[in-house]
């Protein structure tokens, strides 16, 4: 069971849980009808074994007894439903935490980029005709928008440890798959579509990001990193990145 | 010329099965083979292949969608909800022929027509599409999304849209013919639990290849005719802004899985039902609890329109569906189980005859077990947001849907190979076959739950990246593709088996199971008295089973 990846999420620890369990109780399962198939295999080949079968219509007891199985694993499957119903419960029904670090994602074959709203909290406006990579502007954010001046638009996913997040998903040309195998997080950017996905990662460490949804002859090369640094250590990097912007507009603009 | 009417231009359904099941053999060696290279490009991604050389990443994505669709059309649907219905479903509810023979007609060549397209894809330029057998837009619907995206998505979606009508026009041949020309006597009650598999599975097929019918249309009609059924607005692709839309990708997806889901059932109700048929007579007792497995069948069958939502658990629709769906889906999971624990215990009723076609339908079982039981883990959208798209769910379908319905189609032909040549399979080479094919398949499919967990996505084309702990998978990815090579090569010992005992095979006489089921019938027009499944010692006066076209009343009462 240590094919999982290391786990960095709070919500993680319960996935987990509940994964292990269900991998288990449905293991021994398997096994036991494996062995009921084996076991017939080879027991009810013997000659004799007509003899002791009995006549051609089944009895109370064998109809009560498929009957008591069927409800037995009936209510294991009630459980897993019931539990399984609980943490997606609690990851998606219950909406954002109170102030959480706002990200917002986007795919485009085959990259991924992270977009901070900056001081001001507030995603700049973003027009597809302004979209264009080779001039620094993947994303198609618009300078006339005084939102978008405090952007900061990164190919590495880097947050903060023990804080909750707030995710905003998108997609600029082709359904992507944003996965997380770390923070055992994944939903699809669709285009058209704004997603929000709300995790906390609880250790600090480098996380890869994969695209889990075919999207193009580049969809295995789709990867970036998730950096969770400590409080201290995520201010620091969003304030260098502030700055260096700051630099740049004022380079822009003579 | 009179060959080709008889054998080829034909109305007659017996022959129809024949062209669908070489039509089915075709499918399955092509599928086969497209699946061994995507095996070895897996394993070792710089190999050179003779004639062609190095495969590229969008040749890797376009052998794996043809592969499955292939799969999934040409062979799990065709063989058992086409070839099969037409070997002995007029036969096994005592007819002589099918309601509508030349509509039958027409949907085996509308089929082989979507074959045929479908398989011209790898030769236009940029050649097969490469989004995948689901073909999500705007991935499918622009032609600059990729190479393989233009002419060859375009051959695809008409190889789709002409398949789908061969399907229902198939279908509805069938459910007409199951409702008005049962013989006399042949009441619900007695019906074979095969047709009973058919007439849900044809139901289903009406409604669900109806939905992907529509969708193809109209993906069509975005790619061409300058809709937008399946295109936003502000779509950006290679830096180009696309003409703006006003539809939504979900769309799709939910067309294309309200029949994708269905679809699963029709390719296995028909193996349930030969399961159920094959342990009775391979041990010599009835089914028990009849009524239970026709209810399961029709409870799958209508639970199975319900659940499609399942395949979008994290499509980022509203978290109360996934709620929704995840109920229906483990609800899915009873009559499922009923099913599986009545063929268990049926198992321990009688004296096993253990030939090749109780084997294999023991294989069925097995499958369908070891696949199915990760299905309630994926039915739960907690955990399904960690699986989704993963391994897991690679090895869960090519076990629950695959390989039980492959087993399963191999039940059938070595049990009804007699019905076509008088003679039987080899039975040392069905075991051998048998053998290999189980041992080989779980090899193959098994571990691909690990490399699941461990987060490897579907549709890489290679594992090597930036993520270092896929590198401990290696070893198991050459395992799998050394399992997946023996698992091809058992299948020509059953090649030789199928040609050689057509002339070679022993001879049998016309019952050669001692079945119960009107297509052993000698009688063309049979007067039915008795229950499908009447086995057991002295059901008949020295014998162990009333067949249905029997003149004595059942000396017990049956059901």
């Amino acid at each position: 069971m240590n094919w999982l990846p290391p786990n960095g999420a709070l919500d993680g620890v319960r996935l987990d849980q509940l994964l292990r369990w269900n991998l288990a109780a449905v293991f021994w399962l398997f096994v036991a009808a494996q062995a009921l198939l084996v076991a017939a295999l080879l027991w009810r080949m013997r000659p004799s074994a007509n003899r002791d079968a009995g006549g051609g219509r089944p009895g109370r007891a064998f109809f009560a007894g498929e009957l008591l199985v069927l409800l037995a694993i009936t209510g294991l499957y009630i459980v897993m439903d019931v539990t399984g119903h609980q943490l997606w419960a609690a990851r998606r029904e219950a909406g954002p935490a109170e102030h959480p670090v706002q990200v917002e994602v986007t795919g485009v074959q085959f990259e991924w980029y992270f977009r901070y709203p900056g001081a001001d909290g507030v995603y700049g406006r973003i027009r597809p005709t302004m979209v264009s990579a080779p001039n620094g502007n993947p994303l198609g954010l618009d300078p006339t928008d005084p939102h978008s001046a405090d952007d900061i638009v990164s190919s590495m996913l880097v947050l903060p440890v023990g804080r909750p997040v707030d995710l905003r998903l998108r997609s600029q040309d082709v359904i992507h798959g944003f996965f997380i195998p770390g923070m055992r997080l994944k939903q699809d950017a669709i285009p058209g579509m704004l997603g929000h996905l709300q995790f906390t990662p609880t250790v600090v460490g480098d996380y890869v990001i994969l695209c889990s949804q075919v999207c193009g002859l580049g969809h295995n090369r789709m990867q970036a990193r998730l950096r969770v640094l400590p409080e201290a250590d995520y201010g620091r990097w969003i304030a260098g990145r502030e700055k260096s912007l700051l630099a740049d507009a004022s380079g822009a603009r003579p | 010329m009179s060959f080709l009417r008889r054998r080829v231009f034909t109305t007659n359904h017996r022959q129809l099965a024949i062209l669908y099941l070489l039509l089915g053999l075709a499918a399955v060696i092509t599928g086969t083979l497209l699946s061994l290279l995507i095996r070895l490009h897996r394993t070792w991604p710089a190999l050179a292949l003779p004639f062609y050389g190095v495969l590229k990443p969008e040749d890797y994505l376009a052998l794996v969608t043809m592969h499955g669709t292939l799969m999934v059309f040409f062979v799990l649907t065709i063989v058992p909800q086409s070839a099969f219905p037409n070997l002995v479903l007029p036969a096994q509810i005592g007819a002589t022929r099918m309601a509508f023979p030349r509509l039958n007609a027409v949907a085996f060549w509308i089929a082989l027509a979507s074959f045929l397209t479908l398989l011209s894809a790898f030769f236009v330029p940029e050649g097969a599409p490469i989004s995948g057998w689901t073909s999500y837009p705007p991935f499918s619907a622009l032609s600059a999304a990729g190479p393989g995206q233009g002419a060859g998505m375009d051959l695809w979606l008409v190889a789709i849209t002409l398949f789908c009508l061969a399907a229902v026009a198939g279908s509805v041949n069938f459910l007409v013919t199951i409702l008005t020309l049962r013989c006399q006597g042949m009441s619900f009650r007695r019906l074979p639990l095969t047709v009973w598999s058919w007439l849900v599975s044809s139901g289903l097929t009406v409604i669900a290849f109806s939905a992907l019918l529509a969708a193809a249309a109209m993906l069509l009609a975005d790619r061409h005719l300058g809709t937008s059924f399946f295109l936003p607005s502000g779509e950006v692709l290679n830096g180009i802004v696309q003409r703006p839309g006003s539809g939504s990708p979900m769309l799709w997806l939910h067309l294309f899985w309200f029949f994708g889901h269905p679809e699963v059932y029709i390719s296995i109700l028909p193996g349930m039902g030969l399961a159920s048929s094959l342990l009775a007579n391979f041990t010599r007792r009835s089914v028990p609890a009849y009524g239970l497995m026709v209810a399961s069948t029709l409870l799958i069958g209508v639970l199975g329109l319900g659940v499609w939502g399942h395949h979008m658990f994290v499509s980022g629709m509203n978290p109360y569906a996934g709620t929704a769906f995840g109920l229906t889906t483990i609800a899915i999971a009873v009559p499922s189980s009923a099913e599986v624990l009545t063929w268990l215990a049926m198992l321990f009723r009688g004296r096993l005859q253990v030939t090749t076609p109780l084997l294999f339908t023991m294989g069925f079982v097995s499958f369908f077990i070891s696949g199915g039981l990760t299905g309630p883990i994926l039915a739960q959208p907690a955990l399904d947001a960690y699986l989704h798209n993963t391994f897991f769910v690679v090895a869960h379908f090519h076990l629950v849907m695959a390989m039980a319905g492959v087993f399963s189609v191999f039940a059938g032909i070595y049990y009804w190979y007699p019905l076509l040549t008088g003679r039987r399979m080899n039975e040392m080479l069905g075991q051998i076959h048998f053998w290999i094919s189980l041992v080989a398949a779980y090899g193959t499919f098994f571990p691909m739950h690990l490399a699941g967990l461990a987060g490897e996505p579907r549709h890489y084309a290679q594992l090597s990246g930036p993520v270092a702990h896929f590198a401990n998978l290696i070893p198991v990815e050459r395992g799998i593709t050394w399992s997946a090579f023996l698992l091809a090569a058992a299948q020509i010992v059953f090649l030789i088996n199928l040609f050689w005992s057509a002339r070679h095979g022993s001879h049998v006489d016309g019952n050669p199971w001692r079945a119960t089921t009107l297509e052993w019938s000698p009688i063309v027009h049979p007067i039915v008295r008795s229950g499908a499944y009447v086995y057991g010692p002295n059901t008949a006066p020295g014998q162990d089973f009333l067949p249905q076209w029997s003149t004595n009343e059942p000396t017990v009462r049956s059901s």
